[in-house]
């Protein structure tokens, strides 16, 4: 029941979010550009065609009005057509959605594989030179550019020793879409060569994204475990004999996990941010190439559609974040 | 002022404190000694084929671009460009979201309320994904980058205030005050600004790596400072062009970015640990 009610406070919550950011949204294409309708028929418009298409897009009414025009818009699924691609934006993103959403769920999956087994260590055995060590990786690794480390990365592994393919998703043709994430449809269809070409393309995209989330990983979860290791119960299970390790990796890290958790979900949106950029050095076909391709062409519709899309995605993200929180963490109900 | 001296003190005994201020503090004096050593002022701006992707040598330390210009000279000019990005849009945020969240967490009034709400959408999305869009809509420029990024930051700062006066109005000397009939703008001024300044000090370190990286993403992208401006984004997207012959065309200003945001990050964390023992572990992104 009280999960329940978190979510449905939650959504309560999500309502206003989601009216106010589609509300900057239009602020921002329709107030900040001084003729937003010579911006969308281009520089080499004429006066009349730009009179036209003001007329012809309802932009010489008043701003409520078109504000919510945009929402009733919003509220079909209907995001503007993409004047590059002439295909409605909605189902360009929804397209290459599965190929963010695939990246995205990689990195996230190294950086926890890694950053919470690397964060324990450097707890444990706290101010030794692992820890230093670990230490200075994970500041850098929160330093880095991801687009500068994505091309050091490309530059070694594909392109002087050629371990792995340079950019793209699949060599040859793709499996049969089913969830749309290729390595999983090779899977699927029992491909085995197009699993590991699925894989291989996946490899070098996925550890740039993760660097970031794998250094926030391993602070959060030293924190959390520093913190948990001076807690009474540590030392009544030190007293009462039970093995260090136990305690360590049973007992102190499921306590120490609940921060880590919700840095986790926060995670997804940095990866999300961070996926925009990376994709297209990767030539990854998700909707961060698309939003650098729409801006490279100036399609306005596109740019906007995306804020909106991955704007969206980010606060569902953020909802099931706090409900996987509620359901780990009895005690918090804030 | 007693307390603040004791913090410079222990601030120099942090070690990642020291080793970051004396980060930003190579990149701030590139900065500004810029025309004193580049070794090239002169072929910052202008084209030179002549020698064009030149490998890095005793002539050209880091190599030549595509337009013959030394790289080395054009990263330390580069850093004038992201330093005054940071400091403004960082600034600017600082001015906006403070005074914001000062009011709407003293006042718990309507309308700070509603800014309070405002703060909340922006904070809801990346703001890579907002600051895209606004750059986008106003076109490529060193102004418009600064704009895009103070539009997007502010709310950090907002938030984070708010958080500290909510807190602090139910602290016995703040009712003190209150009871005394201390007017209530001398009570925020006086009594509860200098109290919230530590988080704004350990945010404003914090945000100036983050806002550094965003603003070389936004250049990465193309949406930053137009060319032949040395912006280091920018210099690494031409880059991907001639990898892997010119391998070191992105290595400087991937360094210098590593370099700055490394610097502001660690004096972020030492500031933490000195002003404010209370967030050691508190969120950061």
């Amino acid at each position: 029941m009280r999960i329940l009610s978190i979510i449905v406070k939650r959504l309560l919550w999500f309502i206003p979010t989601g009216v106010g950011l589609v509300a900057v949204v239009f602020f921002i294409s329709r107030v900040i550009p001084a003729d937003p309708a010579a911006l969308l028929a281009g520089e080499t418009a004429s006066r009349e065609a730009i009179d036209a298409l003001r007329t012809k897009l309802g932009l010489d009414r008043p701003l409520l009005v078109q504000l919510f025009d945009y929402y009733g818009q919003l509220l079909n699924g209907d995001l503007g057509t993409s004047l590059f691609t002439t295909r409605p934006v909605s189902s360009d993103l929804l397209a290459r959605l599965p190929a963010t959403i695939e990246l995205t769920l990689a990195a996230m999956l190294i950086a926890v594989v890694f950053g919470i087994p690397l964060g324990v260590i450097s707890a444990t055995h706290r101010n030794s030179l692992l820890d230093h060590a670990l230490r200075i990786v994970t500041v850098g690794g929160l330093a880095v550019a991801s687009f500068w480390l994505a091309l050091a990365l490309q530059l070694v592994f594909a392109m002087d020793l050629g371990w792995l393919p340079l950019q793209g998703r699949i060599s040859g043709f793709p499996p049969k879409p089913i969830t749309g994430f290729m390595t999983i449809d090779a899977l699927i269809s029992g491909r085995m060569d197009q699993f590991s070409s699925a894989l291989r393309h996946l490899a070098l995209p996925a550890v740039t994204l993760a660097v970031p989330a794998l250094a926030t990983v391993v602070r959060f979860t030293r924190a959390g475990v520093l913190d948990t290791l001076g807690k009474p119960f540590v030392d009544y299970q030190n007293a009462i004999g039970i093995p260090r390790a136990l305690i360590v990796w049973r007992y102190v890290l499921r306590n120490a996990l609940t921060s880590t958790v919700t840095q986790i979900g926060l995670l997804f949106g940095i990866l999300l941010a961070g996926a925009v950029v990376i994709e297209t050095v990767f030539q990854w076909p998700g909707i961060g190439t698309y939003a650098f391709e729409a801006i490279l062409q100036s399609d306005y519709a596109a740019v906007m559609g995306f804020t909106v899309y991955a704007g969206g995605i980010f606060m569902i993200a953020n909802l099931l974040v706090d409900v996987t929180h509620a359901i780990i963490d009895p005690r918090g109900d804030r | 002022m007693g307390g603040f001296r004791q913090a410079m003190g222990q601030l120099a005994k942090d070690r990642s404190a020291l080793v970051g201020f004396c980060l930003v503090m190579l990149v701030v004096l590139a900065a500004v000694f810029a025309p004193v050593i580049s070794t090239h002022p002169e072929a910052v701006w202008d084209m030179n084929p002549v020698n064009r992707l030149k490998a890095p040598s005793g002539e050209w330390l880091f190599g030549t671009d595509r337009m013959g210009a030394d790289i080395y000279s054009r990263v330390i000019y580069g850093a004038r460009i992201t330093l005054v990005i940071a400091i403004v849009a960082v600034g600017a945020s600082l001015l906006i979201g403070v005074p914001i969240g000062l009011w709407a967490g003293w006042n718990e009034f309507w309308p700070g309320e509603a800014l309070m709400r405002v703060s909340d959408i922006f904070l809801a999305v990346p703001q890579i994904v907002l600051a895209i869009a606004i750059a986008q809509t106003l076109g490529p420029s060193i102004q418009n980058v600064i704009l895009a990024l103070s539009i997007t930051y502010w709310p950090w700062f907002a938030r984070l205030v708010y958080a500290e006066v909510r807190a602090l109005k139910r602290e016995t000397f703040i009712e003190a005050a209150i009871a005394l009939g201390v007017p209530q703008w001398r009570i925020v001024l006086q009594h509860v600004l200098p109290n919230v300044a530590s988080p704004i000090i350990v945010r404003t370190s914090i945000g100036m790596g983050f806002t550094i990286l965003t603003a070389a993403s936004l250049g990465f992208l193309g949406l930053g400072a137009p060319p032949p401006a040395p912006e280091w984004g920018r210099m690494i997207s031409e880059s991907r062009e001639f990898l892997p012959e010119a391998w070191w065309y992105a290595l400087a200003p991937g360094l210098a970015i590593f370099i700055v945001v490394m610097g502001f990050n660690l004096l972020g964390d030492g500031l933490r640990d000195v002003l404010d023992p209370r967030l050691r572990r508190s969120h950061d992104h």
